[in-house]
């Protein structure tokens, strides 16, 4: 990524993040952006023993990965749009491969490989140390312009 | 905890005393969004996602994180199937798929579930979640579970 192209991309992926930090649910799982831009959202949640899900293996719950990959392709499709809009999740497809390792940090990389006028399509994959050998793979579909209430700072709209 | 009995021990002790505080407590990531459970005059569970902050994905509509309704969904069905199964393992999520209806406001969410085919390997579970009136949906789910 380079030049005016590259530049606008990490302006969007800012734009995206701002409004990620804003959010109480991704404060509360400790979301953490590793990298965005050119409609791919990479985010990391840590291990913690509040997100275990099975208290006898001791891993994550799968609601963890759905708000981890929930959020990647919001932020996927943040870094795709001209501009800052609302978006709202329709659907989400997650298909879990095999479990998390506990103590091991979370990552989620989402591709928005769609945008048509009303929707975005992602898909995306939840990994830890090696995203060819995934926790769990997903497809999801967005509406674009999902709402008038505006969801980021300085008035600019964000995801539902 | 490291012994799956004691799993079963609280699910056993909730059905003889009506008393699901415990259930709630015993797994960290429903205590942190707040899901309780309780039992419908049928007998069938019923799961109850109180309002808290901590759960808001868009803070201005205000609106439940999507990743929130899908946990409490994914939850409420592996706590059914455990529930009516009477089974000291947990479930194991194959897939799940969710799809969202309308915003999730920031009010008391209400969910129920339905063993839609029950196997000895493998279980099908839907899902319906609502707020104030169970005929206008939220989310609706269904998922695959391993049983073991």
């Amino acid at each position: 990524m380079s030049g005016a192209e590259g530049a606008a991309g990490a302006g969007r992926a800012g734009r995206g993040w701002n409004f990620f930090r804003s959010v109480p649910h991704a404060r509360a799982l400790n979301l953490e952006m590793v990298e965005a831009g050119d409609g791919i959202g990479v985010l990391k949640i840590p291990y913690a023993d509040a997100l275990i899900g099975n208290p006898v293996t001791r891993v994550i719950h799968g609601g963890v990965i759905t708000s981890l990959i929930d959020s990647a392709c919001g932020m996927a499709i943040f870094t795709a749009l001209p501009r800052m809009e609302p978006i709202a999740t329709l659907d989400l497809r997650i298909d879990y491969m095999k479990p998390a390792v506990p103590g091991q940090d979370l990552y989620a990389r989402s591709e928005c490989y769609k945008l048509t006028r009303r929707i975005a399509f992602c898909r995306a994959t939840a990994y830890q140390d090696d995203i060819d050998d995934p926790v769990a793979t997903s497809v999801a579909a967005f509406m674009r312009h999902s709402s008038r209430a505006p969801a980021g700072g300085d008035n600019r709209k964000g995801k539902a | 905890m490291s012994d799956p009995a004691e799993l079963g021990q609280i699910l056993r002790t909730a059905r003889e005393t009506g008393d699901f505080e415990p259930v709630m407590g015993m797994v960290p990531y429903a205590a942190l969004l707040g899901v309780r459970m309780q039992l419908e005059q049928t007998g069938e569970p019923l799961f109850h996602l109180p309002p808290r902050e901590e759960n808001i994905g868009n803070t201005m509509l205000p609106a439940l994180h999507g990743g929130v309704i899908g946990g409490l969904l994914e939850h409420s069905a592996i706590l059914h199937l455990m529930w009516t199964r009477e089974s000291l393992a947990m479930p194991k999520t194959i897939d799940f798929n969710i799809d969202y209806l309308r915003s999730g406001k920031l009010q008391d969410t209400w969910c129920r579930c339905r063993v839609t085919r029950q196997g000895s390997r493998i279980a099908h579970v839907q899902v319906d979640c609502w707020q104030q009136d169970p005929a206008r949906p939220i989310a609706v789910a269904r998922a695959h579970f391993l049983l073991s």
